[in-house]
């Protein structure tokens, strides 16, 4: 576990900031960053549950990135020379193989990447509309808060699966498609509490000082509440990964998955619709069931560690 | 006073949802589905046609009026009534409400009474897990609710079917009774479909019953933190007391608004059960749309799904405001 999570730790802990001779104001921001960073990661390596999930996280980032540089011809469905056709688990294949002859084991090293990638990318857009959304709201008040949150309350309590399978099946199966139903149909949540957030920090004093002094309101808002409510929405984001993941495993499981890109989903779907249960060909099915629960699990953990960390809610006891 | 004014706030937003859910379907299957409907239908009947009869069709449809004003209204109106059009490919020319009716029951029983379980259990543990925080039983239940979490309903099922099943002989694989292998009548037949029912009912009692394990258990430990709680213990209350009166009473609070918000998760979830156990309820029936691309019956299957949820949230609402004393008093 040590070994592995070392390309994280900076250098030394306590890291003394040694300061340039001429302080420009990137060079002292630079440096408030990397102290806050040390600060946190100090806090962050004392939490057991949110290393053990770190260090499955590098697991499956590794081999994600294996992933990259594999030989993807082993996982072409028309080469009929594969291997055995349903092969029950052996040293060449440690998880079978699948209808076609592919080893379930390159299915799942394709599919980390492929989950992954969906699980971040659709995150992400999450974090940017309902941080956006949430920091607007909670900021401008007035008219346009009551608007967005009434536009937040819908999405919060919409059928996110049903919402989905009615996007994919009009818009069609593409990667990209599911990627954006994913981000369009989890920001509610982020936004919900970044807005919260944003009430309680908008009332402090400097704001109200930087506002004094002729800050326009992105500057404010860039400036001196976004650093603020950044971590909140971070450690957010990293549980938000955690259920766009499953989301994902979802629609694929439905079929909706991306053929040409098999996500651990659409690995389940295909052995789940070609009797793998009732063939007894469990190890199709464990494989990226497990991927999957092992992955969203140590999201989950890190996302609670950090939680602990940067929620002034619970820090505070 | 109170009360009926922050029921009629919640009554307005579940309008406003309902509107705005109408308003995004009709767009959605109107606006940018893929294919021509009137030929979807003439050839899912089977019938020979003519172009004038086409035209014909799609007069009655209505769909040579302009989008809006007009479709939408009649979209409206239609919902409304319950004519939801007719099936076009999984059950050719049957309407779409009559197939609703033989499923809804079978979901909605199975739903509702696995997820009141699920509630009612996890709650219970996690209470009894934030008071003895740390102790065994928490330690324990914290794990397997984070692997329950993390686990997708679908996996859950298939381990369960692939144990008590096929391992085990227990419960059957799926479906909804013996039929048409078997007849039952009267107990019998309950005892048939509570045995088929058991699988799936697990299933989806398991699954969520982490996450209100841990919403609960986080909001106790939030309110036991509280000063108030210090002073009640200060004061000589039972610990009983303390936990029952001043404690448990106040973190339901936001637990109650939290379950609320896993109701669309949940729906989801059903919709993968049903598939596992080929349960014949709606979520089966939307997945069968969804492979047919039968467009009708999805339209109707997501606008189901949306009203079950924005129910299911008034339930929740009308509980919190049963709660908490400050709606009433306001």
């Amino acid at each position: 576990m040590k070994t592995e999570t070392e390309p994280l730790a900076p250098a030394t802990t306590e890291a003394p900031v040694v300061l340039p001779k001429r302080l420009s104001p990137r060079s002292i921001r630079w440096a408030r960053r990397r102290k806050a960073f040390v600060r946190f990661w100090n806090q962050f390596r004392r939490n057991k549950m949110g290393m053990f999930g770190l260090a499955i996280l590098v697991f499956f980032f590794a081999m994600a990135i294996v992933s990259i540089f594999s030989d993807k011809g082993r996982l072409d469905p028309t080469i009929t020379t594969n291997g055995p056709v349903l092969a029950n688990p052996s040293w060449a294949y440690p998880f079978g193989t699948n209808l076609q002859g592919i080893s379930v084991l390159s299915l799942v090293v394709e599919g980390s990447r492929i989950s992954l990638f969906v699980g971040l990318t659709a995150s992400l857009i999450s974090m940017v509309v309902g941080s956006t959304i949430g920091i607007w709201a909670g900021y401008r008040s007035g008219i346009s808060d009551v608007v967005l949150m009434r536009l937040t309350d819908v999405f919060l309590v919409l059928p996110w699966l049903a919402l989905a399978i009615v996007l994919a099946a009009v818009f069609g199966q593409n990667m990209w498609v599911i990627i954006f139903i994913i981000g369009l149909t989890s920001w509610a949540g982020t936004s919900r509490l970044v807005r919260a957030q944003v009430l309680s920090v908008k009332e402090r004093t400097y704001i109200e000082r930087s506002r004094a002094l002729g800050g326009s309101d992105w500057h404010v808002v860039t400036r001196h509440v976004l650093p603020n409510v950044m971590p909140v929405i971070f450690a957010n984001t990293i549980l938000t990964i955690a259920i766009a993941i499953l989301s994902e495993s979802a629609l694929s499981f439905l079929g909706l998955g991306d053929p040409l890109r098999p996500s651990w989903g659409t690995t389940i779907e295909e052995a789940f619709n070609n009797g793998a249960l009732t063939l007894g060909k469990w190890a199709w099915l464990l494989a990226p069931s497990l991927c999957i629960v092992l992955v969203v699990l140590a999201f989950t953990m890190v996302g609670f560690a950090m939680d602990e960390i940067v929620n002034p809610r619970i820090r505070e006891r | 006073m109170g009360t009926q004014r922050y029921l009629l706030g919640k009554v307005v937003q579940l309008v406003i949802t309902l509107f705005f859910v109408l308003t995004f379907t009709f767009f959605l299957f109107h606006y940018f589905m893929p294919g021509d409907p009137v030929r979807t239908f003439l050839k899912a009947a089977g019938a020979k046609y003519t172009p004038a009869q086409a035209e014909q069709l799609k007069h009655e449809f209505g769909l040579d009026q302009p989008i809006f004003p007009n479709q939408y209204v009649r979209f409206l109106k239609e919902t409304a009534t319950l004519h939801m059009g007719a099936s076009t490919i999984i059950y050719p020319d049957s309407s779409v409400t009559s197939i609703f009716w033989s499923r809804v029951g079978k979901s909605l029983i199975l739903i509702t009474t696995s997820t009141i379980a699920s509630i009612v259990i996890g709650v219970a543990m996690g209470i009894y897990g934030g008071w003895r925080r740390g102790g065994w039983v928490d330690n324990s239940s914290m794990s397997s609710s984070l692997v329950l979490y993390a686990m997708p309903e679908f996996v859950l099922g298939m381990i369960l079917l692939l144990i008590f099943s096929r391992w085990l002989g227990w419960f059957p694989a799926g479906g909804y009774d013996g039929a048409p292998v078997t007849q039952y009548t009267g107990f019998a037949h309950f005892a048939d479909v509570a045995n088929h029912m058991a699988l799936p009912w697990l299933t989806l009692m398991l699954a969520y019953l982490g996450e209100f394990y841990l919403l609960m258990r986080s909001s106790l430990l939030d309110v036991l933190g509280e000063e108030y709680i210090t002073l009640a213990r200060a004061k000589g209350v039972r610990e009983k007391y303390v936990l029952r009166r001043h404690a448990v009473r106040n973190a339901l609070l936001p637990t109650v608004t939290l379950i609320a918000l896993s109701f669309g998760f949940i729906l989801g979830g059903v919709i993968t059960v049903e598939i596992v156990f080929s349960y014949p309820g709606v979520g089966l029936l939307s997945y069968q749309a969804l492979r047919a691309r039968d467009f009708p019956v999805l339209q109707a299957t997501f606008l189901f799904a949306a009203v079950a949820v924005l129910i299911a949230n008034l339930i929740a609402d009308l509980t919190y405001a049963y709660l908490d004393p400050r709606v009433r008093s306001a």
